[in-house]
Parts: C-alpha cells; sequence; structure tokens
C-alpha cells in the first residue's frame, strides 16, 4: 500500500537523478574569461554562432582577469580571454600560454552619481577626474581584485600620483567583487567607479547614476585571447581551443563582435590585424 | 519596492511560461543537491549512529568536531575542493572540475557533518530509550545501529532535510567548483548572484522567490511521505 503510493515517486526521482552530472565532456572547452565579457552578454551572443558552425561547445567560467589567469595557470582552462596586456604577454612569455592574439577593445568609463561632488563631469583626462575625486575625498568604489579593470584603475592613480590604496576603507573602498557587483555597491553608496562601458551599458540597476568622465586614451582597453599551452599541459583540448581563436580573429568573428550591441549600442570592437605589425 | 513587486511578477511570469531555463537550472539545482543529501546520507547517518554507540576513546571529542563542521563555510570548502580537483592538484587527472560532480562533492562535504551531527543526537537519544532491551536481545553494535537508524527514521528525515537545505541554499562552494557555466553548472543560487551582478535585481529576486518555493515543495513532500508512512505504519 505504501510502498505502492511510494513507487510513484520513484520515476520523478529517477528523471532527476538521471540528467546525468559529470557526464564527460565531448567536444568543448573551457574558455577562462572576464566578468565584463559574462555581466555585458556578449558571450550569449557569440557563442552560439560559434558553437552553430563547429560543433563546438564552449563553457564560461567567468572571473576577474587576475584569478582567470591563475585558473589557466593551473591548467583548468583550454582558452584564456581577457583584457589585461601585460599579463597576458606575461603569461605567453612564462610558458603557460601558445601566442597572444589581440582581438577586441572596449573602453573604460568613470561613473557617479549625477549629483557629482567631485564635479568631474565632462572631464575627458580621466587623470584630472581622479584627482578631483582624491581631493573630495569623495567616495570611490574599486574593484579591488586584480582583474584587468582594477589593474587599469591601478595604473590610473599611479599617472595621477595618488595612493589611493592607503585611504582604503576611508573614502577608497575596495569591493573584492565583479564589475556588476562593484557598479551595485557603488550605487547603492553613491561612490564613483571606473567601469568597461559594456558592462556599464548592460547594467540594470543604475539608480541616478551616469557616466561622468569618459574619451580619454588612457581608457582604452584591449582584450586578447590565448590558446593555453598544450605541451605544458597535456588534458588541454588544443585543436577546438584553437578553432575558438581563429574563428575569433576572422573575419567572420569579428563582424559577431561587432554586431553585438547593448540597448542598440555597439560596445565591443573587433580589432585584429592579420598582419601584427 | 519597486523592485520586489516585480520581483514577484518576474518569478511568477518564468513558473507560468515554464521558461526552458529556469526548469533546467531548477533540474539541475534538485539534482546535485539531492545526490549530495543522497551521498551525505549513507556515509553520514551510519556515522552519527556509530559516534553515538560506541565507546571509543576520543568520542567526544569527534561528537563535538562534528557538530562545528556543521558551521564549515561554503567559500572554503569550495576552495579546499577546487585545489583538489584543480589540474595542478592531486585529482586533477579526474577531470571533475567544473561539472556537476564538483559540484556534488563539495556540497557533500558541506552537508555531511549536519547529518552526522543531528543523526547521532537522534540515535543517542534512542538509546537512553532502548539500551537495555536491545542489550538483553543480545544486539551486537551493528545491528543496534541499524534498529536505532530504523527506529528513529522519522526524526533522522529532519537531519536529511537540514542538509538539503543547506546544499541548495549555499553559493560559495559551488560558484567556485562549478564556475557557473551556462547549461552546464548553473543552478539556482549561481543564477541568483549573476543576475545580481547584472544589476537586474527583479530577476535575481524572482529566481529566489522559486528557489524559496522549491525548499517549501520539498519540505512538503517529505512531510506528506512521512505521514502516509505512519499511517501505513
Amino acid at each position: 500500500m505504501i510502498s505502492r503510493r511510494l513507487s510513484l515517486l520513484a520515476p520523478l526521482f529517477v528523471a532527476i537523478l538521471m540528467a546525468g552530472p559529470g557526464q564527460a565532456l565531448e567536444r568543448g572547452i573551457v574558455v577562462a574569461s572576464t566578468t565584463s565579457t559574462q555581466d555585458s552578454g556578449l558571450f550569449d551572443h557569440l557563442l552560439p554562432i560559434f558553437t552553430a558552425r563547429t560543433g563546438i561547445e564552449v563553457r564560461v567560467v567567468a572571473r576577474g582577469t587576475g584569478q582567470a589567469i591563475k585558473l589557466a595557470q593551473n591548467g583548468d582552462a583550454d582558452v584564456l580571454f581577457v583584457h589585461d596586456t601585460a599579463s597576458e604577454e606575461k603569461f605567453v612569455a612564462e610558458g603557460y600560454g601558445v601566442r597572444r592574439f589581440p582581438v577586441m577593445y572596449n573602453d573604460f568609463i568613470i561613473v557617479g552619481p549625477k549629483a557629482d561632488p567631485a564635479q568631474i563631469a565632462g572631464l575627458k583626462d580621466s587623470v584630472a577626474a581622479l584627482q578631483s575625486i582624491a581631493a573630495a575625498k569623495a567616495p570611490f568604489a574599486s574593484r579591488g581584485d586584480d582583474s584587468g579593470t582594477h589593474k587599469a584603475e591601478q595604473r590610473l592613480w599611479n599617472a595621477a600620483g595618488i595612493d589611493a590604496k592607503a585611504a582604503s576603507g576611508t573614502w577608497y573602498r575596495e569591493t573584492g567583487s565583479g564589475m556588476g557587483q562593484t557598479l551595485n555597491l557603488a550605487v547603492g553608496m553613491g561612490a564613483y567607479a571606473l567601469s568597461d562601458r559594456a558592462t556599464w551599458l548592460a547594467f540594470k540597476n543604475k539608480g541616478d547614476f551616469a557616466i561622468l568622465a569618459e574619451g580619454d586614451r588612457r581608457l582604452f582597453n584591449q582584450y586578447g585571447v590565448i590558446l593555453v599551452n598544450p605541451e605544458r599541459f597535456a588534458h588541454v583540448k588544443a585543436a577546438d581551443g584553437q578553432a575558438f581563436v581563429d574563428w575569433l580573429i576572422s573575419p567572420e568573428g569579428q563582424r559577431a563582435i561587432d554586431d553585438f550591441n547593448v540597448e542598440g549600442q555597439q560596445v565591443f570592437f573587433g580589432n585584429y590585424k592579420s598582419d601584427p605589425s | 519596492m519597486h523592485d520586489i513587486a516585480a520581483a514577484f511578477a518576474t518569478s511568477f511570469g518564468l513558473i507560468l511560461t515554464l521558461d526552458q531555463g529556469l526548469v533546467e537550472i531548477v533540474l539541475r539545482s534538485l539534482q546535485v543537491s539531492l545526490l549530495a543529501v543522497g551521498a551525505a546520507a549513507i556515509v553520514g547517518l551510519p556515522l552519527g549512529a556509530a559516534v553515538a554507540l560506541l565507546r571509543f576513546p576520543g568520542r567526544r571529542a569527534v561528537a563535538i568536531l562534528l557538530s562545528s563542521l556543521m558551521g564549515l563555510p561554503p567559500v572554503v570548502v569550495g576552495l579546499i575542493v577546487y585545489l583538489l580537483l584543480s589540474r595542478a592538484g592531486p585529482l586533477g587527472v579526474l577531470g571533475l572540475l567544473f561539472t556537476p560532480s564538483a559540484m556534488v562533492a563539495a556540497q557533500f562535504v558541506l552537508v555531511t557533518p549536519i547529518v552526522a551531527a543531528l543523526a547521532r543526537q537522534v540515535v543517542e537519544d534512542l538509546w537512553a530509550e532502548y539500551e537495555e532491551q536491545l542489550r538483553s536481545l543480545g544486539a551486537g553494535p551493528r545491528r543496534a545501529i541499524a534498529t536505532l537508524l530504523w527506529d528513529g527514521r522519522f526524526s533522522l528525515m529532519t537531519a536529511l532535510l537540514a542538509g538539503f537545505g543547506r546544499a541548495s541554499a549555499e553559493v560559495g562552494a559551488v560558484m567556485i567548483v562549478g564556475g557557473n557555466i551556462d547549461h552546464v553548472t548553473r543552478v539556482m543560487t549561481t543564477a541568483i548572484a549573476l543576475e545580481t551582478s547584472k544589476g537586474d535585481l527583479a530577476l535575481a529576486l524572482g529566481l529566489g522567490l522559486i528557489l524559496i518555493a522549491l525548499s517549501l515543495l520539498v519540505n512538503g513532500a517529505a512531510f506528506v511521505v512521512r505521514d502516509l508512512a505512519r499511517s501505513g505504519a
């Protein structure tokens, strides 16, 4: 009696369990990438096109650039797709990666509350903007997570001659989290923040925030893609990984990147040149 | 306020339309957490009962250890399991990182102490009650453990539900070892974290409401099963 009633539930459980966790990857690669490419929705746009063309499934693990590089150095990814040229070159030079291909760029912007206590609205000079923020001791939310955006921000503080880290915990606040999370925090506490444009445009919790400073050449943000070195890690899916890299830098891949837009605005610009000189 | 209203609307919309992505994520959440709890039951229940019944040196210390491990921080467990399963780690050759199996393993580590510690308490109380009877029947420890686990099965269900609650609600461990990969390792909690970081708070909260509803369903189902079993017993 009971067992009959219970047995009605059994197929349900079997169905749930049969879905089969951990089935081995057949044709799939793991790409270690950044929160900006995930949070902006770029991969949701690119990957279906690539998979339809090649049959290769792409599994994206989104972390800050620093963490993504660590993952790849441990051999836990087949392809690295990040945005910090200096660390990418180091990654290749140390033998973890085969070769770096510049793929696309976008730019950073400084966002902040419309009230703009540090009076930076309309500034083109990003360094001057940071100097005003520091002088006003206006709150600034930093990624603080060793990501590409965080490193770009540190370069700007250096150029501004300000030791922002020394003010950590006062007006300078290190969130230690991804771009979207940092924007949530910034909006919540009325703090300025450096963001990539794509994540900002796709971000849905803008509150009364706006782009205040943009257009500085120092805010240029280059992305690169690298196949993890199969000589170092025998399990790396070199052929399929390279196929992904090759597709990204092919005319079709570059066009797919250009076609991606957020709210009608193009946010990533393919800039691979077949003959880099 | 507006976000909260929007969250309810979003979650009902997702449920009513049986959103394909949502169904997939819900099933994966259930699958991962139920497997973890199932494995934790197989290990944790006998372990808890053994600690309750057997007399061995350091038994109290083990009991205290089990209880404190109930509060294991998920991120730390995630990190440890990551280091074990990473290609650079001792179990790297298995290639389990960023698969649902890795998530099951991490949740198993989180849940087993909860199941074991609560089982120890239940069995210890039963033992106090039935010790003489079992001894007079000449039951050995193995027999006694089996008898008491069976006798306490309804109370022990609470231990398993507590474990399931912990497993299905945590995000720290599955984020690290699963990687929140779309269609592969994305579960309810990591999807909520992702939508939060996209600033889509209404959708994030909507998913949260569904997760809570799911937990209600599982607990409700467990109570129904218990009542059916009792009325039949």
